[in-house]
């Protein structure tokens, strides 16, 4: 039987090992999320190509969500380098703000919603149509990638309570970061899908 | 359950690299075989539940049959099962009929050949040939299992709903599924189906990413891609496409969800029922289509990639000879994998599409049959003047290339939009996927456990009873699948309960019944098989090592191999797994297997020279680690 320090030292030297696993992991995920969303939005595409589509405006809140989740995705990038540099008041400030900021954020998409409820624009029921629906679906459903960030940014703040993310233990802090800046790129790509397809309308 | 596994657990080994600190745990019953976080029996996991579901799905397909084959037959017998499915007049319910052809289909295609094959091999393989200690994540390896679990449990528990489970085929189109009040399945069963596919997609996914993520991380020092066994590369391109298509069926998944409960309409429009109009506006069921398509063309290949995988390895170890081709068996795969992703509209001919459209559909379709062929003439190639030792798996292997050439010439027929508009939604169609992906897929999914069950369970089942099962098996289900072409070619719709009402479609009660009878006696001969693996769990002859005098990695593991795979190091590859019969092994000490582990250096007489050229290199930095430890 082998002891464990012989068995490291044959594990420690893999010449193919490239990732750390967890992380790539996470951008497999982030590769599920990103089908799911091509999925939705070429539906959107071939749905809108036959015809009978609702035409309305967009509300204006999304700029102002717009420009809160980009704001975010830069503390979240300050709270990053804080780890790194191991200032952890900064840390915990900034981690704070982001999941602050992200809060916001749904609170937008919220009034969102009822911007377009008031000018008639549904989910669901007689009066909606795909080109209403499809809105709903793709801003709620980055709406739950959201929220799942947020409770990934919580857990980050408890560790940074106790002192446990610093410059030698980055990696889960590295994964929240992209997975925060990739729901940002989710949005913008959204919302400029979005406008494109009521522009050129 | 009594299976007998020893464990290492004396020594504390995690199957990668960077762990935070190590943990000493006892294993308990539940920790052991329930909530396992072991990729091997999470493998046996799968391949108990696989079979099991095999054998429901199978048994339904019996009923079927009685009722096309014997449309006239008493079936009050089946009563105790099916209770008040079978009418008064000892009929099978229509509706019921229904449901039976759409569980059958969803069963055998996600549950038996996505879970069940991919779950089984790529669980127990993937770590032991590309020497890790387990895979990953064994916790998401877990959740995996769990996750399927209890959609199975879902899924079974719809069957027997009051108003049955979900009845409009294993593709479920709207409006038919969207609407409840369209027919009994459409209600509660419908629900279920959707819950329980949702969750088995949460699986496929969690399986999915542990896969990709084990294979490209953690593979043994000297594992490069190019001396990956070609069962790895298969199941590394399967988990691929699953990772781009099965989120899609979500998506689709989740629309009609909205549809159905909450009043939307994605796929809903203008629809009348018992002469009331709908409220639904702007919807295409077609755009449903688009996307369960784009999903399920490449779940084709889910489906039969692990197989094709599974079929090179042994057909190499029992034909004695390198894989033909190993580079055009990836490059092959690869091709499979990235075409699936663009001919899905080819199941959707005759949806009114544009035939400009339809042509380029067809012309992508075609060239799938390039890889494809690739393929089978690589099989044929490695077979050609080899050592062949029929084992059980080697005729399921070889079995395999049989249907999967039959099959895919009828995929062939069925790619040109022009014919396709006569044969879709007929037997042919029956015909061809039950052949190419069904009966392949099952040849693969049985050759691996042939193959493997000596390393999953340290015995070894018995081959007589193997050969009997697979004679009976693959003369079976050619009779039972080769005459619905000609059904299908006079134009049988699939998915009716009866043509017996129809003057035109008599004629060919007899073949019908036929059909029927052979696939009642392909199904009874399952329980050879069913019998075998049992019983050599627990009572077969012990197995050597290395049975099939095999080179990957798996070989060189303990008879039953325990937690952590290899007591000692893990070993390290020095060449690809096909190394079989090389010329001039002899002087070097070996028969006709040269197995991955053994270094270059060790075999100067059979080494071609651009592995002379590499064997120098290997003692040179095998040198400078010694130094460098001194
Ligand atoms: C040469 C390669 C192949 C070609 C050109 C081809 C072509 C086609 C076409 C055009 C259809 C649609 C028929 C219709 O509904 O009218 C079809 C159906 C089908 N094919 Fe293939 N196929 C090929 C290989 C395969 C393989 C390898 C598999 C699986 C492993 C497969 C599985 C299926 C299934 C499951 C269906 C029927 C789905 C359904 O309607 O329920 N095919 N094929
Ligand atoms: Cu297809």
């Amino acid at each position: 039987m082998k002891k464990v320090e012989e068995i490291v030292l044959d594990e420690e030297a893999p010449e193919v090992a490239s990732m750390h696993p967890q992380k790539f992991a996470m951008w497999l995920f982030i590769v599920t999320v990103i089908m799911l969303f091509a999925g939705f939005t070429s539906a959107y595409i071939v749905r809108k190509a036959e015809g009978n589509w609702l035409d309305y405006e967009l509300p204006m809140s999304f700029w102002v969500t717009t420009l809160i989740i980009v704001i975010s995705s830069a503390t979240m990038q300050w709270a990053y380098i804080s780890a790194k540099k191991d200032n952890l008041l900064n840390l915990k400030i900034s981690i704070s703000l982001t999941s602050l900021l992200g809060f916001l954020f749904l609170v937008g998409q919220w009034a969102a919603w009822s911007e377009l409820v008031s000018s008639q624009v549904y989910f669901a029921g007689n009066f909606s149509n795909p080109a209403g629906s499809f809105l709903y679906v793709f801003t709620g459903l980055h709406a739950m990638h959201l929220i799942g960030g947020i409770v990934f940014l919580s857990i980050m703040l408890f560790f940074a309570l106790k002192e446990q993310i610093h410059s030698q233990n980055l990696v889960k802090m590295e994964m929240c970061t992209t997975y925060w800046h990739f729901l940002g790129g989710l949005w913008l790509y959204l919302y400029g899908f979005l406008l494109y397809n009521h522009w050129v309308l | 359950m009594a299976i007998e596994t020893h464990t290492n657990v004396s020594h504390d080994v995690h199957g990668h690299a960077h762990h935070d600190g190590h943990h000493h745990h006892k294993e308990t019953f539940i920790t052991k075989y329930i909530f396992s976080e072991d990729h091997k029996m999470i493998a046996k996991q799968f391949l108990i539940s696989g079979l099991i579901w095999a054998f429901i799905g199978g048994a339904m397909s019996i009923i079927f049959r009685l009722q096309l084959g014997f449309p006239d037959m008493n079936l009050s017998f089946l009563r105790p099962i099916l209770g008040g499915w079978i009418l008064e007049t000892g009929k099978l319910d229509p509706e019921f009929y229904l449901a039976l052809v759409t569980m059958h289909g969803t069963i055998m295609v996600f549950f038996v050949l996505t879970a069940g094959l991919s779950g089984t091999f790529s669980n127990f393989l993937i770590p032991l040939q590309i020497g890790a200690r387990d895979m990953a994540s064994g916790f998401m390896n877990m959740l995996s299992y769990w996750f399927f679990f209890v959609a199975s449990l879902i899924m079974f528990f719809s069957i027997f709903l009051e108003t049955g489970p979900a009845s409009g085929g294993w593709v479920v189109y709207p409006p038919l599924s969207a609407l409840p009040q369209a027919m009994p399945g459409s209600g509660l069963g419908m629900t279920m189906w959707l819950v329980s596919m949702a969750l088995f997609i949460v699986s496929s996914l969690l399986g999915g990413i542990n896969y990709i993520t084990t294979v490209i991380n953690m593979r043994t020092r000297g594992m490069s891609f190019s001396r990956l066994p070609l069962t790895i590369w298969a199941f590394f391109l399967t988990a691929i496409i699953g990772l781009l298509s099965f989120p899609v069926l979500f998506a689709a998944a989740l629309l009609l969800i909205f549809d159905r409960s909450f009043g939307t309409s994605f796929y809903l429009s203008e629809i009348y029922i018992d002469g009331q109009a709908l409220p639904n506006m702007g919807g295409s069921p077609i755009l449903y289509q688009h996307l369960f398509w784009f999903l399920g063309h490449p779940e084709v290949y889910i489906v039969l990639l692990p197989a094709l995988g599974i079929t090179s390895e042994i057909i190499a170890t029992n034909a004695r000879k390198p894989i033909f081709g190993y580079r055009a068996m990836v490059m092959s795969m690869v091709a499979i994998g990235i075409l699936s992703f663009i001919v899905w509209a080819h199941h959707m001919f005759v949806t009114g599409m544009n035939p400009f459209l339809g042509s380029i559909f067809m012309f992508l379709t075609l060239i799938i049959a390039v890889p494809s062929a690739v393929k089978a003439f690589n099989y044929i190639t490695t077979l050609w003047r080899g050592n062949i030792i029929f084992t059980p798996a080697m005729l399921f292997s070889i079995g395999l290339v049989s249907v999967f050439i039959s099959g895919g010439v009828t995929g062939i027929v069925l790619g040109n939009n022009a014919l396709d508009i006569q044969l879709h939604d007929t037997y042919f169609v029956v015909a061809h996927f039950h052949i190419v992906m069904g009966s392949a897929s099952f040849f693969g999914f049985m050759a691996g456990v042939y193959h493997w069950f000596p390393k999953m369970f340290g015995r070894m089942m018995d081959p007589n009873l193997g050969y009997l099962h697979f004679w009976l098996t693959f003369i079976g289900i050619y009779m039972v699948f080769f005459p619905m072409h000609y059904i299908g070619i006079a134009g049988f719709p699939r998915r009716y309960y009866s043509f017996t009402s129809f003057d035109a479609f008599k004629i060919f009660s007899d073949l019908n019944m036929f059909i029927s009878a052979a696939a009642i006696i392909t199904f009874a001969a399952q329980s050879i098989f069913a019998f075998n693996f049992i019983y050599s769990i627990f009572k077969g002859k012990k197995a050597p090592e290395n049975p099939w005098l095999s080179n990957t990695l798996e070989w060189t593991t303990p008879r039953l191999p325990g937690h952590g795979n290899w007591e000692g190091d893990i070993p390290t590859v020095h060449r690809w797994a096909y190394d079989y019969s090389k010329p001039n092994a002899d002087k070097d000490g070996f028969d006709d297997f040269i197995p991955q582990y053994v270094p270059l250096s060790k075999t100067p007489h059979s080494n071609l020279p651009h592995e002379q050229e590499l064997a120098k290199f290997e003692q040179e930095e095998e040198q400078s680690n010694v130094n460098a430890q001194h």
